[in-house]
C-alpha cells in the first residue's frame, strides 16, 4: 500500500456507537465483500443496521442522527472490529469519513488493517470512554481533537489525555509510509534468509494437480 | 536451553531481520490466496510496479463465491464471475498455481490446502481469511491477514509482525460418545470469551488433543480466532506425521524421513511456559448449542436460553438481551425445544470427510424433518466429495432428503446462491453466528455435524449422546 495520507492531527465530531464486540460482519455485509476495488464501501458501512429495508436510512440508528452528521471519530466499546478479516471493514470505516477509532480494546486483523489505512486506533481505559460516552450525550456538536506527535486527545471542556501506540506504527501513520517499500528495503536480508532454507526438505512442492 | 513453546520455535526460525523500534520482520512458508481478498492486492501491487516474489510459494483457490450447484452452466452472478476471472488473470500473469472452479482438487482454501499435504509442520502459513488458524492443527504459525498485508506478502514473501503472547488450552479427559471437536472448541470459547485471544496465540495440549484425529485438531484450530486468538496450534506428533504421509505435495521418500526428523524439533518442549494456560475437562462435556450472535454465546443442548439478567457486566447484559431480541428466543427456553427449518453441514469448521461420516451414521436410512425446509451438505473439497461417494455417504444423504452439492464456503458466508431469509432458523456446522451472516435477519445456531444431522431428522435439537449411532 504506498500512497497512504499523513496522519499528524485531526479534529472531528464524535459519533457514539454504544456496543461491544462489533464485528466486521456487521461493518460491511457479506453480499458487499464481492467488488474488487478498495473504495466506494462508505455508502454500505454497517448496512444491515443502517438501512431499513429498500435502502432508507433507519432513523433508530445512531449514525443517521442529524446531530452525527460528518462525523469523523468513532467513539466505541470493547472488541471493534472481531471476527472476519475482511479489510473491507477498514475500507469502509475511512470512506464513509472517519479518521479515527477510540475503544478499550480491538481485535487484532482490524487494528492492523486500521494503520494500513491511515485510520488512528485510538486505545483508552474503561472509565475514560465511560466518561467520553457522557460528553457526547451532554454536548451537541462534542468534538475531540487527537495529536499524534503528542500522542494526545484533548476536547474544548478541559479534557487533555495522553494515549499510547506502538513507536513504529505512529511514525508509518505519521508519515503516510508505505510499509511494503521499508521491506522490500531489506532485499539481502531477504535474499540471505532464503539461501540459508534452500535445503529444506519440506519447502519444496511436486507438480500441481489439475 | 530454556524450554520453548511450538509459537517461539517456529517464530524464531523464520525471523528474517530484528531492529530496536521496529517489528521483527517474519517469512512466509505458505501464501494461500482466493478470490474474495485477493483483487485488491493485485491491483495495488501491479500500480506500484512491483511483482509476485515467491509464485512456487503461493496458492490460489476459488472457494468463496463459488456456486454449489449447476457449476457446468455460465456463472450467471456477474460480480463473482469478475472476481474468478480477476483471481485466473492474476495468476496466469504472476505464475501461481490455481486450484480453479474445475480443477479436479477444488475446495476451500483451509481444507484444500492441508489435504493435499502442502502444509507441514513449523511453518508459517498466511491467508487473507481468519480462518487461515485452521493449519495451526499441523503445527503451524497459521494466521489471517487483511488485504494490504496480502499485497506485502505477495511483493516479499515476509510480514513485519509483533510478537504475540501464548495461551495454554490444556484439554483433558476423554470425549463422551456424541461429544467432539467442535463441542470442545465451543466450550472453550464459551468459558474465556471472544476476546481472550486478542494479541495471544492459543496452543491446545494435553491428552485430549493428542487422541484426536487432525479432522478433529483442524476443527479446533479453526476456531481459534472465535476466541480472538489469530493463531492456534497443536504440536506435531505421530497423528500429524501420518496424515502427512503420502499426500500429493508432501515430502517423500527419504525426504518425508528427514522431514518428520525436521518437523519433530517444532514441538513444545515439556517445560515451556505461557502467559497463561486454561483447562478444560473434556469427560463430562455435553454437546454445545449456540444461543446467541456471537460463538461464546454458546450452552449444553440439555440446558436452557440463559437469562440476561444473569449477567453481572452490563455491556454484556445488554448484548445478551441484543442476541435474544435478534434470534427471536424467550430466557428459560429449553435448548432441544428450538425448532429450525433449515441444516447447514459444510464449511472450513466441519466439511472434512470424518465429519461427513459421523453426520451419514446418524441420518442412515432416515428421513429429515416435514419441518425442515432445506438440509444441505457441502463437502469442503472435491477429494472429500469423491471419497464420500465412493464410500456412499452421498446416497446416504439424498435418501434422508439432504441436498448433495459441489465444494465452496457455501452458506458459512453466503455469498453465493445458498443464502438464508430473513427470519429462517438454521442448525449449522459452521463458525460463525454473528447477526445476518448467513443472509439478513437469518438465525444460526452453531453445532457439530452430528448435532445438526441428529436436529434435521427431528426438526429440533435433540442430545446426541443418547443416539446410538452418534459415534
Amino acid at each position: 500500500m504506498s500512497g497512504l495520507q499523513p496522519f499528524l492531527k485531526h479534529t472531528g465530531l464524535v459519533a457514539p456507537f454504544d456496543r461491544i464486540n462489533v464485528d466486521t460482519d456487521q461493518m460491511v455485509p457479506k453480499q458487499f465483500c464481492k467488488g474488487i476495488s478498495r473504495t466506494g464501501y462508505g455508502g454500505i458501512l454497517f448496512y444491515d443496521w443502517r438501512y431499513l429495508s429498500g435502502k432508507a436510512p433507519n432513523p433508530a440508528f445512531v449514525l443517521n442522527y442529524p446531530r452525527y452528521d460528518h462525523a469523523s471519530v468513532l467513539l466505541t466499546r470493547a472488541n471493534f472490529g472481531c471476527g472476519s478479516s475482511r479489510e473491507h471493514a477498514a475500507w469502509a470505516v475511512l470512506d464513509y469519513g472517519f479518521r479515527v477509532i477510540v475503544a478499550p480494546s480491538y481485535a487484532d486483523i482490524f487494528y492492523n488493517n486500521c494503520f494500513k489505512n491511515g485510520i488512528l486506533p485510538v486505545t483508552l481505559d474503561d472509565t475514560t470512554i465511560e466518561e467520553l460516552f457522557a460528553r457526547v450525550d451532554r454536548h451537541y456538536g462534542y468534538q475531540l481533537t487527537f495529536d499524534l506527535q503528542e500522542m494526545s486527545v484533548g476536547d474544548d471542556f478541559g479534557l487533555k489525555l495522553t494515549f499510547e501506540i506502538d513507536a513504529f506504527r505512529r511514525i508509518c501513520l505519521l508519515q503516510g509510509l508505505d510499509d511494503i517499500g521499508l521491506t522490500l528495503a531489506h532485499e539481502r536480508e531477504i535474499a540471505a534468509y532464503e539461501a540459508s532454507r534452500r535445503y529444506l526438505p519440506t519447502l519444496r512442492v511436486t507438480e500441481m494437480p489439475s | 536451553m530454556a524450554p520453548l513453546t511450538i509459537y517461539e520455535k517456529i517464530w524464531d526460525a523464520h525471523v528474517v531481520r530484528e531492529s530496536p523500534g521496529e517489528p521483527p520482520l517474519i517469512y512466509i512458508d505458505r501464501h494461500l490466496i482466493h478470490e474474495a481478498t485477493s483483487p485488491q492486492a493485485f491491483a495495488a501491487l501491479e500500480a506500484a510496479g512491483r511483482r509476485v516474489r515467491r509464485p512456487d510459494l503461493t496458492f490460489a483457490v476459488m472457494d468463496h463465491s463459488v456456486p454449489t450447484k449447476n457449476r457446468h452452466l455460465p456463472i450467471l452472478d456477474a460480480e463473482a464471475a469478475t472476481q474468478f476471472d480477476a483471481l485466473t488473470c492474476n495468476c496466469q500473469t504472476h505464475g501461481i498455481g490455481l486450484f480453479d472452479l474445475h480443477n479436479s482438487r477444488q475446495g476451500i482454501v483451509h481444507v484444500v490446502g492441508p489435504e493435499l499435504g502442502m502444509i507441514h509442520p513449523g511453518m508459517t502459513v498466511v491467508c487473507g481469511d481468519s480462518h487461515t488458524s485452521t493449519h495451526g492443527a499441523l503445527g503451524t504459525l497459521a494466521f489471517g491477514i487483511g488485504t494490504s498485508e496480502v499485497e506485502h506478502v505477495l511483493a516479499t514473501q515476509c510480514l513485519p509482525q509483533f510478537k504475540s503472547a501464548t495461551m495454554q488450552i490444556n484439554l483433558t479427559g476423554t470425549m463422551p460418545e456424541g461429544v467432539t471437536a467442535k463441542d470442545i472448541v465451543l466450550a472453550v470459547i464459551g468459558r474465556i470469551g471472544i476476546a481472550a485471544g486478542t494479541g495471544r496465540v492459543f496452543e491446545y495440549t494435553g491428552e485430549t488433543i493428542r487422541a484426536l484425529s487432525m479432522e478433529g485438531r483442524m476443527t479446533i484450530c479453526n476456531m481459534s480466532i472465535e476466541g480472538g486468538a489469530r493463531a492456534g496450534i497443536v504440536s506435531p506428533d505421530e497423528t500429524t506425521f501420518d496424515y502427512l504421509e503420502g499426500r500429493p505435495f508432501a515430502p517423500r521418500g527419504k525426504d518425508f524421513l528427514t522431514a518428520v526428523e525436521y518437523w519433530s524439533t517444532f514441538a513444545s518442549d515439556p517445560l515451556a511456559s505461557y502467559e497463561r494456560s486454561v483447562e478444560l475437562d473434556v469427560s463430562r462435556l455435553a454437546p454445545q448449542v449456540t444461543w446467541g450472535t456471537n460463538p461464546a454465546m454458546v450452552t449444553d443442548v440439555v440446558a436452557c436460553v440463559p437469562d440476561p439478567a444473569s449477567y453481572a457486566d452490563p455491556d454484556e447484559r445488554k448484548a445478551a438481551e441484543r442476541a435474544l431480541d435478534y434470534m427471536c428466543l424467550e430466557p428459560g427456553t429449553p435448548m432441544t425445544d428450538i425448532a429450525l427449518d433449515t441444516v447447514f453441514i459444510g464449511s472450513c469448521t466441519n466439511s472434512r470427510i470424518e465429519d461427513l461420516r459421523v453426520a451419514a451414521r446418524v441420518v442412515a436410512g432416515k428421513r429429515i424433518a416435514r419441518t425442515v425446509r432445506q438440509a444441505l451438505v457441502v463437502p469442503g473439497s472435491r477429494w472429500v466429495k469423491e471419497e464420500a461417494e465412493a464410500e456412499g455417504l452421498d446416497r446416504i444423504f439424498r435418501d434422508a432428503g439432504f441436498e448433495w452439492r459441489d465444494s465452496g464456503c457455501s452458506m458459512c458466508i453466503a455469498i453465493n446462491d445458498d443464502v438464508l431469509e430473513s427470519g429462517a432458523r438454521c442448525a449449522s456446522t459452521s463458525n460463525r453466528n454473528f447477526e445476518g451472516r448467513q443472509g439478513k435477519g437469518s438465525r444460526t445456531h452453531l453445532v457439530s455435524p452430528v448435532m445438526a444431522a441428529a436436529a434435521a431428522l427431528e426438526g429440533h435439537f435433540v442430545d446426541v449422546r443418547g443416539l446410538e449411532t452418534s459415534r
